[in-house]
């Protein structure tokens, strides 16, 4: 068995070595750089530019303004193109604008020799502003006499709601107690290693070919193209390896301009490489959202609804913001799935940065409100935190009341006994007194998630894989699934080694995609690569198998019925001690031999027409300061159920990693914004506290492998849940230290000083 | 200003022409050492971290020039004849690779340590605190820790049963 194995990393090599190249590691003879003019206001017009200095400056290749780029008006996210008109993508972008929407709005762009001539070029253009009142408060950006920042939007990028699973008033008649709450989450940035940068050049007069650091080569490739006004035939993406992308890459944000510059220059390579200052304003944030929600119960604890209210504020631009607060509120209902579900949404704009896609997706946001909510409910019963999940969470065989479809596989129940356990609540709960009265007083928290696998029903699933059986016995994979640090390559090598009968040494990935020779897949985000383009690969490999036991069949005359592929050998289905020949030899023959055969290659293509949730949880042991105003944690647990694992290391990885993005959203991180002007505060690494390795205590895993049967290797997601249930679970540690309920995001110093005085705590 | 700088980049001896303007971070990559990453260029989150004459340095904040007759160590030179180093394998094994891109300066960082402090017996927190000038944004430091641990391990001279 390959899957399940926890098989080394297939990039691992290049990547511990710094081999692995990424796309500012490509150069080419005459690349120039490129460099954006950043509006320096929040709001408002440009009333007058002059780039005649710039453009005389020498080295200076180009410049352009808003009045040089296509009227053409396109959206960026990354998502699937859409058949139906009412789920298009928000188109409100051009290249660039002489509408400033927050401070820091492309306006124009140079094209220099280097970086130093691009700067001066930049300082040497005039712009005047007219400027108009920065909208960052709601309450200025929702007022009747307010500008709207997209025309006729109202300043709303849309507003959506549904009751599922029962009639909400008749439902809330019947409960015997309703608990309100509400909540707020903070503008979080995914500071990935690697910045945004791209490049582009034409090979020909018509073709231009842009090297990314995309999520989503093909999507890109469309996008370009719609924002171009060109045929996406003459447009090829390339991605190499990716220094991380959480989201931020799954929205087509650089690659537009480059293609627009190189087809400007007649073709010459140019290079637009964000800086960090830049890349944390001029790309995309996640969402903050500000959610009402009411549980109703019964008298015994039953969770019987719960009722959103939600605002979500997208900035300047729609980017995902249209569907984030859906997604959120869809993909969280299958925690309590029993109960009647009503959401109200809100998306609007703002003249700050514009939010897009970010690791789960508007889940943690909505999971705070609820999980804080849930814990309100408890403790209003005196019942423990646990045992009230344990009553009401998800079991198999629910149905969700959106989808009307049972839950398959649900592990929900047996991860909060595994985080139990592993944190050892019941031996805490009766060493520690219920009423701690010191300065420094002990909580346990816990909080539950649940997630997706892919986008589906909501958007198109598709997935390819082809594989090429090479000379040596060996086989090359393509997927158009994209490789970006979560270990989709390995995974997918392990599912084509695993059903062709291969060792794992024997699947070669072909880990960049070029968009020219890729096989289609939308790429990586909603976790879906492992579940969907897992089951692209499978198909692809029995046909790989399918076509090299027939070709070994008649080279041996046996029925290829009784052989089978061990290992480098074909075998005897009933006795695979007896090899009859090598894989090699069946390759050897198919290309070589005058008389039969010919490259044994396979090509699959399949979209995925489920969707099954993935659930688990945060168990947490904390020390709170009360006069430090700090949390400490001692101990914490993320336990999923994601299905079988596929590779033990790589998945505990994600774990990891996706708890540490959890905490420093926990604790530490916000993008801070002056409520006056629209300035972002804390552009940059050292302002903006992304954990580092001191700020992060040791971390523990667990899996509840449940089999799900709708995907070959019983696998469900997995890189985006592990960010979502830390901050309600630390929250309600806090709670449970101290009796004071944070109900914003971070729980830093700075929030927590506040909440704690207001208690009388300090 | 030119200026001609000689130095040791992992173990081969180089002569180099340079802008006396440009970071060593710069220069390392336009020779061909491109695992030195910028992720920031301001000294924030040691991706392009290198070690001079043994020490950890981010290379994108130490001028070019400084860098005459020093002895260099990138993560390219840590590999050898197809043999990984014990740290890069280190990482491998405890799942402290990603995208990869935080790695080349973690493991320099990660020899450094492993060299000063072979033979003793370190806690965690030690490993964390001189580790503490990197940024990375998948593992949670988890595995990087591990990884440290691995190494150390084989080596230690007081064990104990407290780890």
């Amino acid at each position: 068995m390959v899957v399940g194995k926890a098989v080394q990393r297939v990039d691992g090599v290049a990547k511990v070595t710094g081999k692995a190249r990424y796309t500012d590691d490509f150069t080419m003879p005459g690349m120039r750089v490129a460099k954006y003019l950043r509006s320096t206001i929040s709001h408002g017009r440009v009333t007058f530019i002059d780039t005649s200095q710039a453009k005389a400056l020498p080295g200076v290749d180009g410049v352009f303004t808003f009045q040089d780029v296509p009227k053409r008006i396109y959206a960026t996210a990354g998502h699937p193109f859409s058949l139906d008109p009412h789920h298009m993508d928000v188109a409100d972008r051009y290249l660039l604008t002489d509408h400033v929407r927050y401070m820091g709005d492309e306006i124009a762009i140079v094209v220099a020799v280097n970086d130093l001539v691009a700067t001066k070029a930049l300082s040497l253009i005039d712009v005047e502003y007219e400027s108009y009142q920065p909208l960052v408060e709601v309450s200025d950006i929702l007022s009747k006499d307010a500008v709207e920042i997209h025309k006729g939007s109202g300043n709303i990028v849309k507003s959506h709601s549904f009751v599922a699973g029962g009639d909400l008033d008749a439902v809330k008649e019947e409960c015997d107690r309703l608990i309100k709450g509400r909540y707020k989450t903070q503008i979080v940035q995914h500071c990935h290693l690697e910045n945004h940068t791209a490049y582009a050049y034409m090979d020909d007069l018509d073709r231009i070919v842009i090297v990314s650091s995309t999520q989503i080569p093909h999507i890109a490739r469309r996008i370009v193209g719609e924002a171009l006004e060109m045929d996406v035939g003459f447009i090829r993406v390339i991605k190499p390896a990716i220094g991380g992308g959480f989201g931020n890459k799954q929205d087509v944000i650089l690659e537009p301009m480059v293609a627009f510059l190189t087809k400007k220059l007649d073709g010459i390579p140019v290079r637009l490489k964000l800086d960090r200052e830049e890349g944390m304003i001029g790309t995309r944030v996640r969402h903050p959202f500000d959610v009402k929600v009411q549980v109703g119960l019964d008298r015994e604890g039953t969770v019987k609804l719960i009722d959103f209210d939600a605002l979500s504020i997208t900035g300047a631009y729609a980017s995902h913001g249209h569907s984030i607060v859906s997604a959120g509120a869809a993909k969280t209902h299958y925690m309590y799935p029993r109960a009647v579900y009503s959401c109200k949404t809100k998306t609007i704009y703002s003249n700050i940065p514009a939010a897009g896609a970010m690791r789960a997706y508007g889940s943690p946001q909505m999971t705070f409100a609820i999980e804080c909510a849930m814990e309100e409910a408890a403790r209003s019963f005196g019942m423990d935190s646990v045992e009230f999940r344990l009553k009401n969470g998800a079991r198999a065989g629910d149905k969700s009341q959106i989808t009307k479809k049972p839950i398959m596989t649900c592990g929900l129940l047996d991860s909060i006994y595994k985080g139990k356990e592993l944190i050892n609540w019941d031996k805490k709960r009766a060493a520690w007194s219920a009423e701690q009265t010191g300065q420094v007083r002990n909580g346990l928290g816990v909080a539950i998630f649940s997630y997706g696998s892919g986008t589906y029903p909501v958007c198109v699933e598709p997935a390819s894989a082809r594989l090429i059986l090479n000379q040596d016995g060996s086989a090359h994979l393509q997927v158009g699934a994209t490789e970006i640090g979560q270990g989709s390559d390995t995974a997918l090598a392990q599912m084509a080694a695993e059903t062709l009968g291969f060792t794992f040494e024997k699947i070669h990935v072909v880990s960049a995609q070029d968009t020219d020779v890729t096989p289609f897949d939308t790429g990586s985000y909603a976790s879906r690569q492992t579940y969907v383009t897992g089951q692209a690969v499978m198909r692809t490999a029995e046909q790989l198998k399918t076509k090299i036991l027939a070709h070994a069949s008649v080279i041996t005359g046996l029925d290829s019925e009784l052989i089978t592929i061990v290992g480098d050998d074909i075998v005897i289905a009933e006795d695979p001690k007896i090899a009859v020949l090598s894989v090699r030899d069946v390759a050897i023959d198919a290309y070589y031999n005058k008389e039969r055969g010919g490259q044994i290659t396979a090509e699959a293509t399949y979209k995925v027409r489920n969707n099954p949730h993935v659930f688990g949880c945060t168990f947490v042991d904390i020390t709170v300061d009360i006069p430090l105003c700090r949390v400490k944690i001692n101990e914490i647990y993320n336990v999923h159920d994601s299905g079988i694992i596929i590779n033990p290391v790589t998945a505990e990885g994600q774990v990891h990693g996706g708890m540490a993005m959890g905490i420093g959203a926990a604790l530490f991180e916000e993008l801070m914004v002056d409520p006056d002007s629209g300035k972002i505060y804390n552009n940059n690494l050292l302002d903006y506290k992304v954990p580092t390795i001191m700020d992060i205590p040791d971390l523990g895993a667990a899996f509840i492998e449940t089999n799900e049967p709708t995907h070959p290797y019983g696998s469900k997601s997995l890189g985006e849940p592990p960010i979502i249930s830390q901050a309600p679970a630390i929250r309600n540690a806090i709670l449970d230290a101290t009796g004071v309920a944070i109900n914003e995001l971070p729980m830093s110093p700075k929030t927590i000083f506040k909440y704690f005085k207001n208690a009388g705590l300090i | 200003m030119i200026r001609t700088i000689s130095s040791t980049v992992n173990s081969k001896p180089v002569t180099w022409r340079i802008d006396v303007r440009m970071s060593l971070a710069e220069v390392l990559r336009t020779n061909g050492f491109t695992s030195v990453k910028e992720g920031c260029g301001v000294g924030e989150c040691g991706a392009c971290a290198v070690l001079i004459d043994d020490v950890t340095v981010d290379s994108c904040l130490f001028l070019a020039i400084w860098a005459d007759g020093c002895n260099i160590r990138t993560a390219e030179g840590e590999s050898r004849g197809g043999e990984l180093s014990e740290v890069q394998q280190a990482y491998l094994d405890s799942g402290a690779v990603q995208c990869g891109f935080c790695t080349p300066g973690l493991v320099m960082s990660s020899t450094e340590f492993v060299e000063k402090h072979r033979g003793e017996k370190v806690s965690r927190e030690k490993i964390r605190k001189e580790h503490a000038g990197h940024i990375c944004r998948c593992t949670g430091y988890e595995g990087i820790i591990r990884a440290v641990e691995q190494c150390m391990k084989p080596y230690e001279k007081h064990k104990s049963t407290d780890s």
